[in-house]
């Protein structure tokens, strides 16, 4: 098995693609809770005028009828008005591509869009629906039975672990 | 019919006899060792030969009530709970305000030779508080007391009255103490369970005040005044100052009350709905002691047989009562156990105190005495599931519990009429 | 002892019919999730797709329009169905019981019931004979308890207190006949509010009322000393020129909240109500619609709360 690739290094690769890319209109919303903290660096990295958006995809999953409500579901915030922008949606591990359509249905719910573009750290494909990253930091390949999670230590650097798959 | 009950463990509570020995049945009477063989022999090594059980509150639903339950049904019941005399309670439908209907009562009950009935007659007219039965014509008829059941009587005017009127002829009045204004409205002990569960509550103070007011109209009448279903350790205390008094009165305590209490409310269990309610632990308690040391007289198991619909509902809407005619005994052997009292200690509650009470001669086992006898195994711990139960009634608290003390032999005037 | 009904062997909420019995931290999810939803209100699309294709009935035996709208609009915007059954006592009394009527519901595939009726106790009895996948969410039961409105209460007085280990509350009125007492005083002592009063005459006050972990106050003046929440119930009209109370004007009296009597409370005291209120016998118009007074966010975060209590057991 590869070794995992440096989320730090990918993160700076991720903000050089998209720095020549961000206009005037762009505005980024980072989904909880890996795609947050990823979102709080590129954010400052690439200066963008909005304020920093957080969702909690929580009330739009569909697996609510399996699983209920599973974890506490922190606030979704945006504070900027999405009608009109060019979103750059950020999450830390693009997978089944479940979660970045529901995403994407609860930032319909808040607005009209001009377009949303999808940025991720980590693809490890294994894609459910037809779902694509414009902007990826690297491919994985992930062992069964294990996941890749990103996560932050307390001087705040970012690091990508496998973790053995919990039971649902 | 000639019994020879043989090899039992012979409990007597009246005369404290108990030792194992043979018991011998001739003519429906207690009799000698006699002569020739017994008609039949039941062998009865391992269990207990008591008297037949006296149950003071047994309804039957008849007439009025069939649908909850008939006669036939429980005395069915009753015998396989080894009662074999019970006092029933006027609030039939109509109620035993008229002779006929004691008489057809009496004459239905006697015609199914199981256990012997002994009607309880209403003290007023349509148990309304008003207007004074004829009591002279109702003892006539049979009845062995008057009451009003659970009906309340408010008017103290009537209640004097009534009492004057009973103590002329020497009747004895059964009488619940409840003060009608201060339980209206009332489903539980007005406590900190019922105040947790948002229920109206019947405050202890319903029973004394209205006790108060029952034992000065004995003082003033000298009426013999029977106190139904005590439910209050304060309750407790002023039977025992009236009795030292030397008051003609005399009381009994439900089955359910010197186990149960609000606590077993639980989440809103309609079965522990019943009148009077169940009290504090301190309560119960205090109603357990009261039986060890007499000033409760007897254990009744207050019978009262509700169907599923009547149960099947919130808990102040539900209809209050529990089935016991076959619980009598083994929650008579618990308490007694919890008590520890000794065997022939917790029987005289069943037999000889309430035959004491009614007045009648059974509930011992002198030789001349009415052959009604219980044959009853005292260990046998069963679960009580609805399927075991006879009564039609399958309304108890106690549903799923393990309890001890099986009957056997069922024996009315020398006949058996129950065997398992 | 029984299992507490409310949850399932799995210790997750299956139905919510009291606040009592419920763990600190079911407490504390509860109000969590209710703040994410509080965010979905505030935007223009109000609903989320959550408990889309479920049915929520409710089954309201006692007539409300407040608490039966709040619920009708928590439920629409979590995207269920909502079916509104107001039944009438009379109509009961006509033969049909409680347990038929939910039979028959359920026969049309309800997922919750949202169920008020008059006697104590009426939820757990339909809890107990309902089926694996349906739920059932108390919204008032007799006396005994109130638990949306209990946890709006408490959603309420975070929001502006935020801690509850230093909070002095104090209830004020018929607190023998108030579910939403009993509820908030539940709520208030398993999140460790340090001083719970109950404040009122003594025909108002339940017996052993202490036992529930209050302090009982007849003097309002003595029991509003230094509180950092006061909660005015409503009194009802059909408790006056009764045995238990002689009039609106002597209650009012003793018993109301003015200006005057709030300026014994701290400074920063904020004032609840459950609603409706009765200006001028439990509370004056200047302090109903003063500074201090929080009534109308209450009846804003009382949408949040249900969502997310419906949320939260329609998935379990």
């Amino acid at each position: 098995m590869s070794a995992l690739p440096d989320a730090e290094k990918l993160c700076a690769k991720l903000a050089a693609e998209l720095k020549p890319r961000v206009g005037p209109n762009a505005a980024m919303v980072g989904i909880h809770t890996g795609g947050a903290w990823l979102a709080e660096r590129l954010h400052a990295m690439l200066a963008l005028a909005a304020p920093l958006g957080f969702m909690d995809i929580a009330f739009y999953r569909d697996d609510y009828h399996a699983q209920g409500l599973k974890h506490d579901p922190k606030r979704t915030r945006i504070p900027f008005d999405i009608s009109g922008r060019e979103l750059l949606l950020v999450d830390d591990v693009l997978y089944t591509g479940r979660t970045v359509r529901a995403a994407m249905n609860e930032l319909f719910d808040y607005g009209r869009p001009a377009s949303i573009a999808l940025v991720v750290l980590a693809d490890r494909g294994g894609r459910q629906l037809p779902i694509c990253a414009q902007h990826c930091g690297a491919q994985v390949e992930v062992p069964a039975g294990m996941r890749l999670r990103l996560k932050r230590g307390v001087d705040g650097k970012l690091a990508l672990a496998l973790e053995a798959e919990r039971a649902a | 019919m000639k019994l020879h009950i043989r090899g039992g463990r012979v409990v007597d509570p009246a005369s404290g006899r108990d030792a194992v020995g043979d018991l011998y049945l001739a003519d429906g009477r207690i009799a000698e060792a006699p002569a020739g063989r017994a008609d039949r022999v039941i062998e009865a090594k391992g269990l207990v030969v008591a008297p037949g059980f006296i149950d003071l509150s047994a309804r039957l639903r008849e007439p009025g009530y069939e649908y909850k339950a008939t006669l036939e049904s429980e005395m069915d019941a009753a015998v396989a709970g080894g009662v074999t005399s019970l006092a029933c309670p006027p609030d039939t439908d109509p109620p035993l305000d008229e002779p006929g209907l004691v008489d057809m009562l009496r004459r239905r009950a006697k015609a199914l030779t199981r256990a012997r009935l002994y009607p309880v007659g209403a003290l007023t007219v349509k148990l309304k508080g008003e207007a004074l039965t004829e009591m002279a014509e109702l003892a006539e008829s049979g009845c062995v007391a008057f009451s009003q059941a659970n009906a309340p009587l408010g008017d103290t005017q009537v209640l004097w009255r009534a009492l004057q009127y009973a103590a002329t002829f020497r009747l004895p009045v059964w009488l619940r103490a409840e003060d009608l204004w201060l339980a209206k409205g009332g489903v539980a002990h007005d406590g900190e369970i019922a105040t947790r569960l948002g229920l109206p509550g019947i405050p202890a103070f319903a029973e004394t005040i209205a006790l108060g007011t029952i034992l000065e109209l004995v003082r003033a009448t000298g009426a013999r005044v029977h106190v139904c279903r005590l439910s209050s350790a304060a309750g407790v205390e002023l039977m025992r100052r009236a009795k030292q008094a030397g008051l003609p009165v005399t009381c009994d305590v439900g089955i359910h009350h010197v186990h149960l209490c609000d606590l077993d409310i639980g989440y809103f269990d309609s079965h522990c709905r019943l009148e009077p309610p169940l009290r504090s632990a301190r309560d119960r308690d205090a109603l357990a002691r009261a039986l060890v040391d007499g000033t409760a007289d007897c254990l009744c198991s207050d019978h009262t047989p509700v169907d599923e619909d009547g149960k099947n509902l919130p808990f102040a809407e539900a209809e209050p009562g529990a089935t016991g005619l076959e619980l009598l005994l083994p929650l008579a052997l618990k308490w007694g156990e919890a008590s520890g009292l000794a065997l022939a200690a917790t029987l005289a509650r069943i037999t000889s105190e309430p035959a004491r009470i009614l007045g009648v001669a059974s509930g011992r086992l002198a030789v001349g005495a009415p052959a009604d006898v219980t044959v009853f195994d005292p260990g046998a711990a069963q679960r009580l599931t609805a399927a075991s139960l006879k009564s039609q009634g399958k309304n108890t608290p106690f549903l799923g519990y393990e309890l001890a003390g099986r009957v056997r032999y069922t024996i009315v005037a020398g006949n058996v009429v129950y065997e398992a | 002892m029984q299992r507490n009904p409310q949850l399932n062997a799995n210790g997750e909420l299956q139905h919510l019919l009291s606040i009592e019995g419920l763990p600190r931290e079911v407490l504390t999810r509860i109000l969590d999730t209710a703040e994410s939803f509080a965010g979905v209100t505030e935007r223009e699309v109000k609903t989320v797709p959550l408990l889309r294709g479920k049915s929520v009935f409710n089954l309201f035996f006692e007539p409300s329009t407040r608490t039966r709208t709040t619920f009708e609009i928590a439920a629409k915007r979590l995207s269920a169905d909502v079916i509104n059954l107001n039944i009438a006592l009379s109509s009961q009394t006509k033969g049909e019981s409680l347990l038929d009527t939910v039979a028959n519901l359920s026969a049309m595939h309800a997922d919750i019931f949202v169920v008020r009726h008059g006697s104590s106790g009426a939820p757990y009895l339909i809890a107990r004979h309902v089926k694996p996948h349906e739920h059932v969410i108390n919204a008032g039961d007799g006396r005994h308890a109130h638990p949306t409105q209990g946890l709006l209460d408490l959603f309420t007085i975070r929001h502006y207190r935020k801690d509850f280990s230093r909070l002095t509350a104090a209830i004020v009125g018929d607190v023998l006949h108030s579910r939403v007492a009993r509820s908030l005083i539940h709520g208030l002592t398993t999140l460790g509010a340090p001083e719970v009063r109950v404040i009122g005459p003594q025909t108002l006050m339940p017996a052993g009322v202490e036992s529930l972990g209050v302090r009982v106050f007849h003097d309002m003046r003595a029991g509003l000393k230094d509180c950092d929440v006061v909660v005015m119930l409503r009194l009802q009209n059909e408790r006056m020129g009764g045995p238990l109370l002689p009039s609106a004007q002597e209650f009012f009296k003793h018993y109301g909240l003015t200006a005057e009597k709030l300026a014994l409370a701290r400074p920063d005291a904020i004032v609840m109500h459950p609603g409706p209120m009765n200006r001028g016998v439990e509370i004056d118009s200047t302090v109903a619609d003063g500074p201090h007074s929080v009534i109308l966010p209450q009846v804003t975060f009382g949408i949040a709360v249900r969502m997310a209590v419906m949320s939260m057991i329609a998935g379990n």
